[in-house]
């Protein structure tokens, strides 16, 4: 990364934690939301842009997450316990799952992710003893950090930036070592890849577990911040916007599920006075960019160089 | 005479159930030598290679490499057991630096040996280490070709396939992949290349196997062939059958 580059990261960092000081509880709760999708993004970001499978279960990931956290913050665990289990419980789901689809071809883990995604909606809204069906789990509480309670709005904001930034950090150093630089090398030709000895099938798999994970992980931070869960949020179409919001923003670009993030998540909730129109003119603008965009939103600039240099 | 290190036998091969491309291909490369194998467009030859790294895996017949059959082994295990492949074309991660691309080449090896592995491949091709800093893409195709072979040779294979390595490259550089390769042979790496470069690449090898439809049409020492007055019109249009 070049050094305009690093100092934007920084600038919009520092102004992204400075924003919900003069934000209503509303905006701080939305900024809150974006960072707790982002987490679940990135992760399918590593599924979908890196590993070049679709799946259409992300949000049933989110979910486990949340319904794990709901119980057990109600239970009285420390978060540093909660967050840990809902991680590691999502990457071995995700190993299970993976393992039969991905062995056979390539579009079997977008169907066994959704009929997944079906399934876990079905046991959430039926298995009420435990996840409370379709009245959900209410009055679930923050956390705290150090004795340091995360009830109000803003704490609990920083809390949920700074994992996601942790997060992200982490998943930078993933992909930039020789493990995760094989990725690129998936992508780019499967032959050269496995001429050197890739295991695709292994990183394939490992790579949509650690995407199922850092869902996992979102959940928790979604149950404490909604306080109150119920099925609804991890339908299958949860798992849709979050593959739109991936590919809008431009699979495969680390950023992108920033970009895409802002756009599939934040914007409904901003243009809600638009109404039922609002599903149309997104719907229209998803066709539109990927028939014509077909890089993402984070391709443009690249896509301008490129003219520029055709001059 | 040498121990045959690679064997085909009557191998049936092809990349769908009704299409079959070896066609109980029968041959062998012996131990420290270049092997040549040459023959028409669509002959068969890549497809001996992919055979062989276990990219396909054969319907009938047997793959053996130092006698032991290895039908079906996945291309990870072969490379664990010390067989290396160069496929043809590009196969550097032109986006990815020199040395990132040498590190993905060890990726099957523990951690903690390939700094050592990458030095080792550095010391013989001190133009590599020149650039090591590079995005692959910016190198010339002659060094392209040598840090292709590089990073096979750091998980030091004692067998080398290599698939029409002179492709795009200058006749000068042609030369100098042939002497790489020779100079690998000589220390007594095993290499079965597929050349269409027939004579440049005959100078440079011991054996010279011709595939034709997926059967061995010839097997000749190089040097035979190489001075044999139907060499040109063996490939030339010719069949190498009726000079057999
Ligand atoms: N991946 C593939 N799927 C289906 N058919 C293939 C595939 N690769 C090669 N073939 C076919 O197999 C036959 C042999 O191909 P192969 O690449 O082994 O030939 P070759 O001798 O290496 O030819 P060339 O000199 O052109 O490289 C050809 O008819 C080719 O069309
Ligand atoms: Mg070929």
């Amino acid at each position: 990364m070049n050094r305009t580059r690093t100092f934007g990261l920084v600038a919009a960092l520092i102004a992204f934690a400075v924003l919900p000081n003069f934000l209503k509880s509303y905006g701080v709760y939305l900024m809150t939301l974006f960072c707790v999708y982002l987490m679940a993004i990135f992760g399918l970001n590593l599924t979908v842009g890196y590993a070049g499978q679709m799946s259409l279960g992300q949000a049933a990931f989110l979910g486990i997450g949340a319904y794990q956290a709901a119980i057990f913050l109600k239970l009285g665990w420390p978060i540093f316990i909660v967050l840990p289990v809902a991680g590691i419980v999502c990457f071995i789901v995700g190993l299970i799952l993976g393992f039969p689809a991905l062995r056979v071809q390539h579009h079997y883990l977008a169907f066994a992710t959704l009929g997944f995604n079906i399934l876990v909606y079905l046991v959430m809204r039926n298995e009420e003893k435990v996840t409370g069906g379709t009245f959900g789990i209410p009055g679930i509480p923050r956390p705290s950090l150090f004795g340091y309670s995360l009830d109000g709005a803003l704490p609990f904001f920083y809390f949920t930036f700074l994992s996601v930034v942790v997060l992200a950090l982490f998943l930078w150093w993933l992909l930039r070592s020789p493990w995760g630089r094989a990725f690129a090398a998936l992508r780019d030709n499967p032959m050269r890849a496995t001429s050197l000895g890739i295991n695709i099938t292994a990183y394939t798999l490992l790579a949509f577990a650690i995407g199922a994970a850092c869902a996992g992980v979102g959940g928790v931070y979604y149950a404490a911040l909604v306080q109150f869960i119920e099925p609804a949020p991890f339908h299958f179409s949860a798992s849709l916007t979050m593959l739109l919001a991936v590919i809008v923003g431009g699979s495969g670009r680390f950023f992108g599920p920033v970009l895409g993030t802002i756009i599939v998540v934040l914007l409904p909730e901003w243009l809600r006075f638009m109404q039922n129109w609002y599903l149309a003119v997104f719907g229209f603008a998803v066709v539109a960019l990927m028939i014509w965009l077909p890089g993402g939103l984070l391709s443009i600039p690249e896509r301008l160089r490129w003219k520029g240099a055709a001059k | 005479m040498a121990d045959k290190i690679i064997e085909f036998d009557k191998v049936i091969a092809g990349y769908s159930p009704s299409l079959t491309i070896l066609n109980e291909t029968t041959l062998d490369a012996r131990r420290g030598e270049i092997t040549l194998l040459i023959g028409p467009n669509g002959a068969g030859k890549s497809t001996v290679l992919k055979t062989l790294f276990g990219m396909l895996v054969p319907r009938s017949g047997e793959v053996r490499f130092e006698g032991k059959r290895i039908n079906g082994k996945p291309p990870r295990a072969l490379l664990a057991d010390g067989i290396a492949f160069v496929p043809q074309g590009r196969n550097l991660f032109g986006s990815l630096s020199v040395r990132h691309n040498l590190e993905l080449g060890g990726i099957t090896l523990p951690r903690g040996e390939l700094p050592a592995r990458i030095e080792e491949v550095l010391a013989r091709f001190p133009r590599i280490r020149e650039r090591i800093d590079n995005q692959a893409s910016t190198m010339s195709g002659g060094e392209q070709k040598q840090l292709e072979v590089g990073r096979a040779l750091l998980l030091r294979p004692r067998v080398l396939l290599i698939d029409e390595p002179s492709i795009g490259l200058s006749p000068k550089l042609v030369q100098e992949v042939m002497t790489l390769l020779r100079g690998l042979a000589d220390a007594g790496t095993t290499v079965l290349m597929v050349e269409q470069n027939v004579r440049t690449a005959l100078k440079y090898s011991n054996r010279a196997l011709v595939l034709e439809m997926g059967r061995l049409a010839l097997d000749r020492p190089a040097s035979e062939l190489l001075h044999d007055p139907d060499l040109n019109r063996l490939f030339l249009g010719g069949h190498a059958r009726t000079a057999a």
